[in-house]
């Protein structure tokens, strides 16, 4: 039972992404170490079987790598990273075959309450923790230390639209605030018309479709509306959408499923799950922009951040004029304490964040998730913070 | 030893009912005590809403969870019934039989699978029926315009509402129904009666407080229905009665499955809140359908 435990363990973590080479070999090796020892104990039949079970069992983590890590590993929260940290995952444990991690993408406040509690090692959020938050963790699960968060997720937000015959709309931030609240209705409207002379807009009603979920998506395209358009835009950001214009979806799938409905739509997701349907390019500075991994990264490379020790928060510079930034993107962070209760969960976090950030892991993400992998200078900036785990 | 085994039962189903609610309460306290301004802070949702306090935030999701059920029933138990009666009077045994295993299995369909049904098949199909209610009986309050496209609105959710608890009916109508006594029936038909006549004399007065509570179980599964409000419903926070129109209604068991997971412990506490509401609301309902079934049954036996 134990090794079939251990085969079904590997299976399931080198099942995810294009890992199966590594398993085949793994059973291989697993099949070669189970003849040898046959061939030690073939004296007495019953007892080397015996023996072959335990031996293939638990002799696993020795043979796999060179690393020490194993044991169970929890994190949950934003399910905005989930699909990335599923491919994570995958890769960590080819690494450390004995370390087996789980992510409960429950969301992020959910995540950052159970880090402050002290049920999980590491928390995913699409918001920084508050200060009271903080303190909160001080006095709980991170006593006698502090919180470490870096940003470890980046991702484009595009705005997504569903008009036959409209391809490469234009719009400017002031514009898309007025469409999202209800003042502007039609796409032949005058000012759309004015930032996109060569279309042929129809006199139809616009259906802007929000999410009908709190999400980070909202919270960052409320924030982005908020700040780029000089009162435009009376609400302010917030991750539950704050009027009660046109539709709304479940979750991103469930957005992108509105807008792919009917006709006259217009959306914003994930840049990761457009699919087929049309984006808007905003204007940054004098220019149209499209969604892009590289204005995305870019923007959160040369925002300004939190210099506080271990915590390095982003301040999303969504105001930038420079088109070679793309200012409509959303953060994910992960956080952790920087004391942790043994040596060997400290190890992992400590391993765990180098990984996950790294090049590799990074490039991993955007390929399967869609992300936009961060640069060697952001990268830098994490690693200071991942030294002051102890 | 029975009366053991049914005490126990018993015990064991009212500390259940007893532990539930002591949990909702306790959980809710935060949220209840909660001053305005930290509600205000710490939930966007409850910001957004512009209340003062969780109970008048609960108000306007209770209104729309009654309305969408509500509306199911009117559509869901006058078709039941009519299955169930044709079904038990008016087709051969054979054929009812197999048309009663195939409502059971139509019964046990999950919710999620109605829910995706609605997504992909009703909602594009809708559109049309709707614009021709808004136009030519809009000045009903219920059906006023303008229509949202596509039509993601309470009405469409009181419809697959209303085919998810009609098997439910159905096969307990049909199960009501096929138990009233032959001897009634006959002797109806025998003073002259024709067959609508005889149905309507013995077998309709019979089953009464039976559809009752069959529709108390079918109004239960629609107060509680999360799935298909989730993915149809494009939610609002008012008391509109304007079931054609987005952005209007949202009900309790679908506001906590969609801010639930990126709610924070403020937030949760806000939405058990609205579930304790969910609660007392199923139970004075179950309590008054009780009375409700309790009343024709009396005044029978004082008659015997």
């Amino acid at each position: 039972m134990v090794c079939y435990n251990e085969i079904m363990k590997n299976y399931v973590d080198y099942g995810v992404g294009d890992s199966d080479k590594e398993f085949a070999k793994k059973s291989v090796r697993f099949a070669k170490s189970g003849l040898k020892s046959l061939k030690l104990f073939s004296l007495v039949a019953i007892s080397s079987f015996v023996a072959v079970a335990s031996l293939t069992g638990c002799s696993n983590g020795d043979q796999s790598s060179s690393s020490s890590l194993s044991g169970q590993f929890a994190g949950s929260g934003a399910s905005s990273q989930s699909s990335a940290v599923d491919v994570w995952r995958a890769g960590f444990q080819a690494k450390n075959a004995s370390a087996s991690i789980t992510y409960d993408g429950k969301g992020s406040g959910g995540g950052r309450k159970d880090l402050i509690d002290g049920a999980v090692l590491f928390a995913g959020t699409d918001v920084a923790l508050t200060d009271d938050e903080v303190k909160k963790a001080e006095n709980g699960a991170c006593k006698g230390g502090g919180v470490v968060e870096v940003p470890v997720y980046i991702s484009p937000i595009a705005i997504v639209y569903n008009l036959d015959d409209v391809k490469d709309l234009k719009l400017t931030p002031v514009t898309v605030a007025k469409i999202f609240d209800g003042a502007i209705t039609k796409w032949n409207d005058a000012e759309i018309k004015a930032e996109n002379p060569d279309a042929s807009l129809p006199d139809k009603a616009i259906t802007p479709v929000h999410r009908s979920d709190q999400s980070g998506t909202t919270e960052n395209f409320t924030d982005y509306l908020a700040k780029t358009t000089d009162g435009i835009w009376k609400h302010p950001a917030s991750g539950s959408w704050p009027n009660n214009v046109g539709q709304s979806g479940q979750g991103t799938s469930g957005l992108i499923n509105v807008v792919q409905q009917s006709s006259g739509t217009i959306g914003y997701a994930d840049a990761s799950k457009v699919g087929k349907l049309s984006t808007v390019a905003i204007k940054v500075g004098d220019k149209f922009v499209k969604y892009s991994a590289e204005g995305a990264a870019k923007l959160v490379e040369d925002s300004p951040y939190g210099s506080s020790e271990g915590r390095y928060v982003v301040e999303l510079n969504r105001k930038v004029t420079d088109p070679k930034y793309y200012p409509l993107v959303l953060v994910s962070y992960q956080a952790t304490c920087t004391v942790h209760k043994d040596s060997k969960s400290a190890d992992f976090v400590r391993s765990w964040l180098t990984y996950i950030t790294s090049d590799e892991a990074q490039k991993k993400a955007a390929e399967e998730a869609g992300s936009a992998p961060i640069s060697e200078s952001i990268r830098e900036r994490i690693k200071k913070s991942i030294e002051t785990i102890k | 030893m029975l009366k053991i085994a049914s005490k126990t039962s018993g015990i064991i189903i009212l500390t259940t009912l007893a532990l539930v609610v002591i949990f909702l309460s306790i959980e809710a306290v935060p949220a209840i005590f909660a001053s305005q301004d930290a509600l205000r802070d710490q939930i966007p949702w409850f910001a957004n809403s512009g209340d003062h306090n969780i109970w008048q935030y609960s108000i306007p999701l209770l209104f729309s969870t009654i309305l969408a059920a509500l509306l199911a029933l009117l559509i869901a138990v006058p078709l039941s019934i009519a299955v169930a009666l044709f079904l038990t009077y008016y087709v051969p045994k054979r054929i009812s039989s197999v048309f009663g295993s195939l409502i059971d299995l139509l019964a046990a369909i999950p919710s999620v699978v109605y829910g995706l049904w609605a997504v992909a098949v009703l909602v594009p199909r809708l559109s049309g029926v709707f614009n021709f209610l808004s136009r030519n009986f809009g000045w009903i309050p219920l059906f006023h315009g303008p229509v949202a496209e596509p039509p993601r609105v309470l009405l469409t959710v009181s419809i697959v509402f209303a085919v998810m608890v009609i098997p439910i009916i159905t096969a307990l109508a049909c199960e009501i129904y096929s138990q009233t006594p032959h001897l009634n029936t006959e002797a109806a038909l025998a003073l002259g009666a024709t067959k609508w006549e005889s149905i309507r004399l013995s077998v309709l007065p019979f089953g009464k407080s039976g559809i009752i509570s069959a529709s108390m179980l079918g109004l239960g599964r629609a107060l509680g229905e999360t799935m298909a409000v989730l993915m149809i419903l494009s939610p609002g926070h008012s008391f509109s009665l304007s079931v054609l129109m987005s952005g209007q209604h949202q009900t309790i068991a679908g506001n906590i499955a969609a801010n639930f997971p990126e709610a924070g412990s403020l937030g949760v506490s806000a939405l058990i809140t609205t579930g304790l509401v969910l609660f007392l609301l199923t139970f004075i309902i179950n309590f008054l359908a009780r009375k409700v079934v309790d009343l024709p049954l009396k005044t029978k036996r004082r008659k015997k």
